[in-house]
């Protein structure tokens, strides 16, 4: 086993380091890390403007392209965060709250040092989990029948859109209203046109690029126009600064490694999201020091423990994407949408129909990870001083390269106004405070939940017992329900204290 | 201040009823069939009824009124109309001018969209999208699309 393991590594690592992969991996890595150093553009929006220009390329470097955005854009994150004080990503506030002290404290430097070996480790740590775990995970993938996957995509979705952050019963909205544009178009089962309002363009559906693209981009933009007035304050970060003393190593040894624990259990866990994540393992270090003071004045385990979560979680989610074909959330939900449009079905078969892709993935995070690591030592002042582009300039720019993506991936204007749409819907919802992640983690799993919903009543003969019948469907609707309970009991203490408070 | 303006749970909860409405009964248009075989309009008719459930209880669990309007985002109409003039140019001079004019037009207006840009900065910004979209799109991925046609073909 341990064999056939380090076979398909080795040729993993064959298939990254060819000079064409590699270097669509170093422009994902690259483009990822500027992206998450830049405030207003996330690895969301970035990978949808990027995703036009995948469909012309071969798969594999475009998986390894993408891939790279978003491993990147988290290294890029860390360093908005502890030298700028900047949340790029939401997932990084938590750096912020005690990163940003020890820049204060002249400390910047050891802190993005010791948070890119831990990163560097925890995401070492997820692709041995990744390599180990989804041979094994495929092995029982493959007994699932239609009404357990349906019962595990409920449950990603459920923890998808009630653990993101913000009101849970906005976000399950907002997954439906996900789930109903992916509705829109064309139905396989029996080829009748839905919800195309008129539109005969409809017919194929809304297209991914459109939606993703409208939601994450455009409605930013309509959002931050006259608005976004982002400061850098120039930290001079130079090597010398960055390596760790032998104290401080130690100091930070257990956190990270706590860390790294935490995200890879949320990561194999499908739905949920990459700041919980981080926010459960800064409570996590808080929770065991002996000293909790010192957090939010600049303790380095709190910089150290979440930032190893945020990436060996990271790494992890890759699992049920490409196992299962469960994305856990919004960005994987994304990938995993630019590999249906490949023509590739992400699922048990995957690893061994497109080996290509699994193993090359696989090693090809392990080359963009040390290459990153690499690559911020000289970089840092670099996107330090790209943070001085003003947005003025930046946002119309963008728009162009949306406007030539939306058009060139079927030749038709109509994929700018479908954009423009997305754009206009996405900045009313943010605007009434709906979180809209979970519209793309509908839109890409609703085909799919129907069909396996329709698929497992048609065995049954219509019976719905079929759902808690099987022993796998049964233990993922009984985590469902105790999502919701969770839900419910919380609901009903915030309204207890509202009122204890009038 | 009160009721009378709108609160924005509120507001939401009815808008996703409204929206689970409209998708039930749009889904009602289609065949139904049984749960054994279900009918094209069976699963967008149930997850339009889950999602006005779930908008009611939004609307139902809306926090009260004024007590986060602190954060209200401020209107910023030369902003948006801007944003979306230019991308609907882009899309009139696509069909009616070919790339040049159409990039020139999205760039140059929607940098005025930003008070802090002056005439000369979103015209010189537009001119070096404009470079690039015939560069880069047109002459080296090969986008198909005219550079400049004077027909709407």
């Amino acid at each position: 086993m341990i064999d056939q393991t380090l076979t398909n590594l080795w040729y993993g690592f064959s298939v990254a380091f060819e000079p064409h992969n590699l270097m669509w991996s170093f422009v994902g890595v690259l483009v990822g890390n500027m992206v998450g150093v830049l405030p207003g553009l996330g690895p969301l929006s970035a990978i949808a403007i990027l995703l036009p220009l995948t469909f012309v390329m071969h798969p594999v470097p475009a998986m390894l392209m993408l891939a790279g955005i978003f491993y990147g854009a988290i290294y890029g994150g860390a360093i908005g965060a502890i030298l700028l004080n900047l949340p790029c990503h939401p997932a990084h506030a938590v750096t912020c709250l005690d990163g940003y002290p020890m820049t204060k404290a002249g400390k910047g430097g050891t802190a993005l040092g010791i948070a890119m070996l831990a990163s560097f480790f925890a995401a070492s740590f997820g692709i041995v989990v990744m390599i180990f775990f989804s041979p094994l995970l495929v092995k029982v993938a493959f007994m699932f029948g239609p009404s357990d996957i349906f019962s595990i995509m409920l449950m990603g979705l459920l923890a998808g859109s009630t653990m993101s952050g913000g009101s849970p019963l906005k976000g399950i909205a907002m997954t439906l209203v996900g789930i109903l544009c992916g509705v829109a178009g064309t139905d396989v089962n029996t080829g009748t046109t839905r919800f195309t309002l008129g539109f005969p363009e409809l017919a194929d559906g809304i297209s991914l690029v459109a939606i993703s693209m409208g939601l994450f981009a455009v409605s930013d933009f309509l959002l931050n126009v006259n608005k976004a007035t982002f400061v850098g304050s120039g930290a001079k970060v130079r090597f010398r600064e960055m390596r760790p003393s032998k104290a401080e190593l130690k100091q930070a040894f257990w956190p990270m490694l706590r860390g790294t624990l935490v995200g890879t259990a949320f990561g194999a866990l499908p739905g949920t999201g990459p700041t919980i994540t981080t926010f459960i393992s800064y409570a996590l270090e808080r929770k065991l020091s002996k000293t909790p003071e010192r957090f939010g004045h600049g303790a380095l385990e709190g910089v150290v423990a979440p930032e190893a979560s945020a990436h060996s979680k990271t790494q992890v989610d890759f699992i049920p994407t490409l196992c299962l074909g469960i994305p856990g959330d919004a960005v994987m939900a994304l990938i995993m949408g630019a590999l249906i449009i490949q023509g590739i079905a992400p699922g048990p078969q995957l690893i061994t129909e497109h080996a290509d892709i699994f193993w090359g993935l696989v090693a090809s995070f392990w080359i963009g990870n040390a290459l990153l690591v690499l690559l911020n030592i000289p970089l840092i002042g670099v996107w330090v001083k790209l943070l001085q582009v003003p947005y003025r300039y930046l946002f119309p720019s963008a728009l162009f390269f949306i406007a030539v993506g939306a058009f060139s991936t079927q030749n038709a204007l109509y994929q700018v106004i479908e954009t423009l749409a997305f754009g206009i819907v996405g900045a009313g919802l943010i605007s009434l405070r709906f979180p809209i992640t979970p519209i793309l983690l509908g839109f890409v799993l609703g085909p799919m939940v129907e069909t396996h919903f329709r698929r497992a009543l048609q065995f049954s003969h219509g019976d719905m017992g079929v759902f808690i019948h099987r022993p796998i469907s049964a233990t993922f609707i009984a985590i469902s329900a105790l999502l919701i309970l969770l839900q419910i009991v919380a609901g009903l203490r915030r309204a207890l204290r509202r009122k204890a408070l009038q | 201040m009160g009721f009378l303006k709108c609160n924005r749970d509120y507001c939401g909860g009815i808008l996703m009823i409204l929206v689970g409405l409209g998708a039930a009964l749009g889904g009602l248009r289609y065949k139904i069939g049984t749960l054994a075989g279900m009918g094209p309009g069976f699963f967008p008719t149930a997850v339009g009824v889950l999602l006005a459930l779930v908008g009611v209880g939004i609307a139902l669990t809306a926090a009260p009124s004024g007590r986060d309007d602190s954060k209200r985002l401020p209107s910023e109409w030369r902003g948006w109309a801007c944003i979306v003039g230019g991308m609907v140019a882009f899309v009139v001079l696509g069909v009616y001018g070919g790339l040049v004019p159409a990039t020139f037009s999205l760039v140059f207006m929607s940098a005025l969209g930003d008070k802090r840009n002056t005439i000369r900065q979103a015209f010189w910004l537009a001119a070096a999208m404009v470079v690039i979209a015939v560069v880069v799109f047109w002459w080296g991925l090969q986008l198909q699309l005219p550079l400049l046609t004077w027909s709407g073909s």
